[in-house]
């Protein structure tokens, strides 16, 4: 096959992987754009085969079925809830191979009479140094995930001073290898240092951040493999490595910026105040509160499976009990299982929200009381929070020094997700912190009751 | 084609799928981060090609093979794990019936028997 003709057959994958991304980015099509991208993927690898012809065909056709046989395995039998580390053990290896290419190349290179060209140099030198980045950052990602290390920041005086020096010698043999010095040993220095560089990147990096730190390897893979494809003069490489690469970086920000956090804070967060009070950051001070649109939440809701309204107070106040039972209509309509919890003490009478939620006509099997409601969270998908504070405070469950310790409460934070309409974060009734708000799980949508529920029926009107 | 040509086009390539890796995912609800993470993952996989030419090319010694050996096992995990990662986040995006609402008619029941995927009923248009 010729070369001209495997890059016009290299269009198809090209396009299918354009496809893939943008049918990914919406839940209706996002399962037949990941398979788009797969077939375009087996056309990739089917052209590459023919080409390269018959040399070593045996070779290749063993590494990938070894591969391929652990990717399936790991992948298949991982748990839903382990899903995060796979994704950053099969983001590392990608860049592993990114980085191991650059070494083949240069050791297959470099004694011929003559350096090989700047941007060949160039090329060489980027894929290897971010691809072991990716490599050993991504392990390290996937052993705080899995837990074979702690998940909270390892931080150690001096750490940033560390990582630039590792990051200058990386650097230093780059250029020297691109400036033309003929020596393979500079390539594995900067490949050994851009592989520890990785690894303490990563560590003071805690837990909860890490799928952001994930989506920011990913992206840097992408970049890899686009140098990979100047290297070998391929251009599937350097489209499919690019396309990752730029919608990675900004899938990144905006990760950063649902957590309420900028990339920067993600990184380098744990440095400065956080090493010293990382045991008080365990507790409720000091966590960020993740603020969300109501088209996110109504998305959310539109693909859960059991919904959960948790009324409170604010729902009185803004008279919102009508427009809820419209959205849990709308829920209902596409599938979703709805009910309500109400505590005994929600509002500001016994009985409040009862008597509010019969007034807009909610059937009365779907209001569920504490008791009944509590062991139904943990499969519970969503629950949102309309105007309630104190009666979801897991600080009544948890903390002894709180003023409402030992009020029995309802048990939100066991559900997969929480969702917080709230005017705005100021304390409740009672005048105390709610830790559910810091809660990772939580997303909040501020506003006034009434109006935040109305945009909800819109949005999922529009979905 | 000389071999700075051939660089031009492939930096004018390099910057239009920038733009249009940046254009594609412009709008991403949050429920969608995760499995986006992961489709891109999958894609980046393409590497394995790059691991194929290597270990195809008519290499020096046995390091040489080894290295593009390794590389191809590497960009092959990657590829078929990111798909089928992926495929399984997704699977978790699909539609259940209401059981309680649910009327009892044999079609139902056909089609839940056959195993029918549905994806879930959303409208055409992007919002």
């Amino acid at each position: 096959m010729s070369t001209n003709l495997a890059n016009l057959l290299y269009l198809i994958p090209i396009v299918s992987f354009i496809l893939a991304l943008r049918f990914l980015s919406n839940p209706a099509h996002a399962r037949r754009g990941n398979q788009i991208g797969a077939v375009g993927m087996l056309v990739a690898v089917v052209v590459t085969w023919i080409r390269i012809g018959t040399t070593s065909w045996w070779a290749i056709a063993v590494g990938m079925l070894i591969g391929g046989a652990f990717g399936a395995v790991a992948a298949r039998r991982v748990k839903m809830t382990a899903m995060p580390q796979m994704v950053a053990l099969f983001n590392g290896v990608g860049g592993g191979a990114a980085a191991l290419i650059a070494l083949a190349e240069v050791h297959r290179i470099l004694p011929e009479p003559g350096a090989p060209k700047v941007d060949i140099s160039l090329a060489i030198v980027l894929s290897a140094l971010i691809g072991a980045i990716s490599f050993s950052g991504s392990m390290v990602a996937f052993a705080k995930l899995q837990e074979l290390i702690g998940g909270r920041p390892i931080t150690y005086p001096g750490q940033q001073f560390v990582n630039a020096a590792i990051l200058v010698i990386a650097a230093a043999s780059g250029v020297a290898l691109v400036s033309g010095v003929q020596d393979e040993s500079l390539l594995w220095a900067l490949v050994g240092s851009a592989l520890l560089f990785g690894v303490l990147f990563v560590l003071p990096i805690g837990g909860a951040d890490m799928p952001v730190v994930i989506s920011l390897l990913n992206a840097f893979t992408g970049l890899a493999v686009a140098a990979s494809g100047f290297e070998l003069e391929n251009n599937v490489l350097i489209v499919a490595g690019m396309l990752v690469g730029a919608s990675g970086t900004l899938l990144t920000m905006m990760m950063g910026r649902a957590m309420n956090r900028s990339i920067a804070n993600v990184l380098f967060g744990a440095f400065g105040q956080v090493s010293e009070a990382a045991v008080a950051a365990a507790s409720s001070d000091g966590g960020s509160v993740r603020s969300a649109s109501a088209e996110d939440v109504a998305v959310m809701l539109a693909y859960a499976h059991k919904v959960v309204f948790v009324p409170g107070y604010g729902l009185a106040v803004a008279q919102a009990q009508h427009d809820v039972r419209q959205l849990a209509d709308l829920l209902e309509a596409k599938g979703v299982e709805v009910t309500y919890a109400i505590h005994p003490v929600a509002g500001r009478m016994p009985g409040h929200m009862n008597v509010l939620l019969a007034e807009a006509n909610v059937p009365y099997p779907q209001l569920k009381e504490m008791d009944e409601a509590n062991p139904e969270f943990s499969r519970t998908d969503v629950a949102v929070i309309v105007g309630a504070n104190d009666v979801v405070n897991p600080d009544a469950r948890n903390n002894q020094g709180s003023p409402i310790y030992g009020m029995p409460i309802l048990n939100v934070d066991q559900a997969n997700a929480v969702v917080v309409l709230k005017r705005s974060m100021n304390p409740g009734f009672a005048g105390i912190e709610n830790p559910l708000f810091y809660n990772p799980k939580t997303v909040m949508l501020f506003g006034d009751a009434k109006d935040s529920v109305t945009k909800l029926i819109a949005d999922l009107k529009s979905l | 084609m000389s071999h700075n040509t051939l660089l031009v086009f492939e930096l004018t390539i390099l910057v239009l799928a920038i733009f249009l890796g940046f254009e594609v995912i412009s709008k991403v609800p949050t429920l969608l981060h995760t499995p986006l993470m992961s489709g891109t993952n999958a894609i980046h996989g393409i590497v394995v090609v790059g691991a194929m030419v290597v270990l195809g090319a008519p290499h020096k010694d046995t390091f040489d093979w080894i290295v593009g050996f390794l590389a191809v096992v590497l960009g092959s995990a990657n590829v078929v794990g990111g798909f089928v990662v992926t495929d399984r986040m997704l699977e978790m995006f699909k539609k259940r019936e209401p059981a309680a609402e649910r009327p009892v008619r044999d079609s139902g029941q056909v089609e839940e028997a056959l195993g029918s995927r549905e994806i879930p009923p959303t409208s055409d248009s992007t919002t």
